[in-house]
């Protein structure tokens, strides 16, 4: 039988179409305004070239950090009853709605050299965050990693338990029944979290400038370069537009069967 | 049975709205049947002996063994139990081949790869499904499946053997094959085996000892002629198919509990069960003179026909199932709703205490 399709009304269909437009414009401007024959020229200006280093390095590195504290968090809340999970929960995914521009200020006042951990950091490790690339990388993973956690915790959650019930019953341990059953199967879940926390780490901005500043070849990511080159040298800026756009665009259609299906 | 040779499972537990407390022994190379109806606690106690279920008061052993017990605190966790568990379902792991699946409980207690896979590839071909060693489960058939599952709880050559309703996901015609070539297996298997099913002939064919568990409790447990000769829950009569009543005997005279009398040939006293068995109860349109001892009025309630015999349930202040042909149903002008008068000659009861 066919679906009978509805036909909107023409004050729907002109809003609609505004929002369609609200959308595409902005689009078409960058891509109208693209230097495309001196492209390769834009993009290997040295301080286009040194976002672009620096802003792999450090969205690769808080995926990784994502990855490596995330995964056994997103186990905890998904796998155990643990008392105070769901505030443990709310907690993890306040980022994700937290303005960046005050995730950077309480990074500062936590991680910073007269923080509430940063002044032992500084004192006892002699361990500075901000205004490095660790800092920089520490405000990406905080913005970003909430997307791993919970894009892994639904997968987790959506895993039969058989299997790891199957995989103890012959003889597994619990980290081999994750590192060979649980991970292999939620595989998925995990490769879709981590595009959507690079992608995120990618475009950070607010938390990156208050925490790490923005020192070129140090702090300074794409997000930052774009900012500062707008004044100076459009055509940089705008070349590192495009690439984070081709980015998102890759993410977009790798991840939409299952994040945003049509 | 050798005391300390053998699995002890005295399981206490409350999971939802299930209260178990059922006390289990089995003897290596004997095969028990635990059945029951759905939500009768079988499955969990399965998992209470391989230890995916701790239980709250009791012990679990095996030769001596304590694998549970809150008492003292003793608590071993699943995959450190010798225990093989064939899951409903069989839960195979989707991402590995049916060989690796099968390899998986080798590696996992330290066989080298490439021993491992030998030693999968043989018990493969035991089972009869070597041919499907390089498959997937989601390509495997549920006979297929089934086999690999228990290649697979086989393989780590497990002390005790569980297995989860192993004949329930398949259809009919595989079904037979599969619980002959099961039965087969256990019998190859020397040590503790625990079928959980629903199905009476799967518990018949598979069990040496049938365990009937009925809401958390052990109802009754034994031979399986011993539960078709004395029944003593309405599950376990409905299961080997007789009528089964209780009551009060004084005499040959049976005061039933619910309501009623029956008379026996046999004289007995005290708290009993009476059986009997619906291809001697007669069926009449009309009140019956003469003989018989037992009359009892009711109407059809429903038929089944199996085989050439059709069984009718009949309701009335005594219940009763009568087994006769298809040409009397015919005859009597049987249909659901047909008031009829049963008969049972009082020399086809059998009468025994509860």
């Amino acid at each position: 039988m066919r679906r009978r399709r509805r036909r909107p009304s023409v004050v729907v269909a002109v809003l609609a179409a505004v929002a369609v437009a609200f959308f595409v414009v902005p689009l078409i401007g960058l891509l109208q305004r693209a230097p495309w024959s001196e492209l390769t020229d834009d993009l290997t200006d040295p301080v286009v070239r040194d976002a672009l280093r620096l802003s792999l390095v450090c969205s690769v590195s808080a995926t990784a950090l994502a990855f490596a504290f995330g995964l056994p968090l997103a186990w905890v809340l998904a796998r155990t009853d643990l008392p105070g999970r769901r505030l443990v929960r709310a907690l993890v995914l306040l980022p994700m709605v937290l303005p960046p521009v005050v995730g950077g200020v309480a990074l500062l006042l936590a991680f910073g050299r007269r923080g509430l951990v940063g002044q032992y950091l500084d004192d006892w490790f002699g361990i500075t965050l901000p205004f490095t690339t660790w800092g920089a990388i520490l405000a990406e993973a905080f913005v970003a990693m909430p997307f791993f956690v919970i894009v892994v915790e639904a997968g987790l959650r959506s895993l039969d338990s058989r299997y790891e019930e199957a995989a103890a019953t012959l003889g597994a341990h619990r980290f081999t029944t994750f590192r060979r059953v649980v991970l292999p199967l939620i595989a998925p879940s995990v490769i879709a979290g981590a595009a959507l926390t690079w992608a995120r780490a990618l475009g950070e901005f607010g938390a990156t400038i208050l925490f790490a500043g923005n020192l070129r070849g140090e702090t300074q990511t794409m997000p930052l370069a774009i900012f500062v080159e707008l004044q100076t040298n459009l055509g940089g800026a705008i070349a590192l537009s495009l690439v984070l756009l081709a980015v998102s665009i890759v993410v977009l259609v790798s991840l939409r069967d299952r994040w945003f299906p049509a | 049975m050798v005391p300390g040779m053998s699995l002890d499972a005295a399981v206490a537990l409350t999971l939802g709205s299930l209260a178990l407390d059922v006390a289990l022994e089995a003897a290596p190379g004997e095969t028990v049947a635990l059945l029951g109806p759905n939500g009768a606690g079988k499955t969990t106690m399965l998992r209470a002996i391989a230890g995916l279920l701790p239980v709250d008061s009791g012990c679990v052993a095996l030769d001596g063994e304590v694998f549970d017990d809150p008492r003292s605190g003793t608590w071993i966790p699943p995959e450190r139990r010798p225990v093989g568990y064939v899951f409903q379902d069989h839960a195979l792991f989707p991402h590995l081949t049916a060989v690796e699946n099968v390899a998986f409980g080798l590696r996992a207690r330290g066989v080298r790869r490439r021993e491992a896979r030998g030693r999968a590839h043989e018990w493969l071909e035991r089972v009869g499904a070597a041919a499907h060693a390089g498959a997937r489960p989601g390509a495997l058939s549920g006979g297929q499946a089934q086999r690999v599952a228990l290649a697979r709880a086989l393989a780590p050559e497990p002390r005790v053997l569980l297995l989860d309703e192993p004949l329930a996901a398949l259809d009919a015609t595989s079904r037979i094959d599969t619980r002959r070539e099961l039965r087969r297996h256990l019998g190859g298997h020397d040590g503790v085996r625990i079928v959980v099913t629903h199905d009476p002939v799967d518990a018949m064919t598979l069990g040496d000892r049938v365990v009937v568990i009925e809401a958390g409790r052990v109802v009754q447990a034994g031979p399986l002629g011993e539960l078709r000769e004395r029944p003593r829950s309405r599950y376990v009569a409905d299961l080997v198919g007789v009528n089964l009543y209780r009551g009060a005997a004084d005499g040959g005279l049976i005061r039933l509990l619910e309501h009623g009398e029956l008379v026996a040939a046999t004289e007995a006293a005290g708290d009993v069960f009476a059986i009997v068995p619906p291809r001697s109860v007669a069926l009449y349109r009309r009140e019956p003179e003469g003989t018989p001892r037992n009359v009892l009025s009711g109407t059809v309630e429903h038929l089944d026909v199996e085989g050439d015999r059709v069984r009718v349930i009949v309701a009335g202040p005594v219940p009763v199932t009568a087994e006769v042909t298809p040409a009397a149903v015919a005859e009597l002008e049987l249909t659901p709703g047909t008031s009829v008068w049963a008969s049972i000659k009082a020399t086809e009861i059998t009468v025994y205490p509860a």
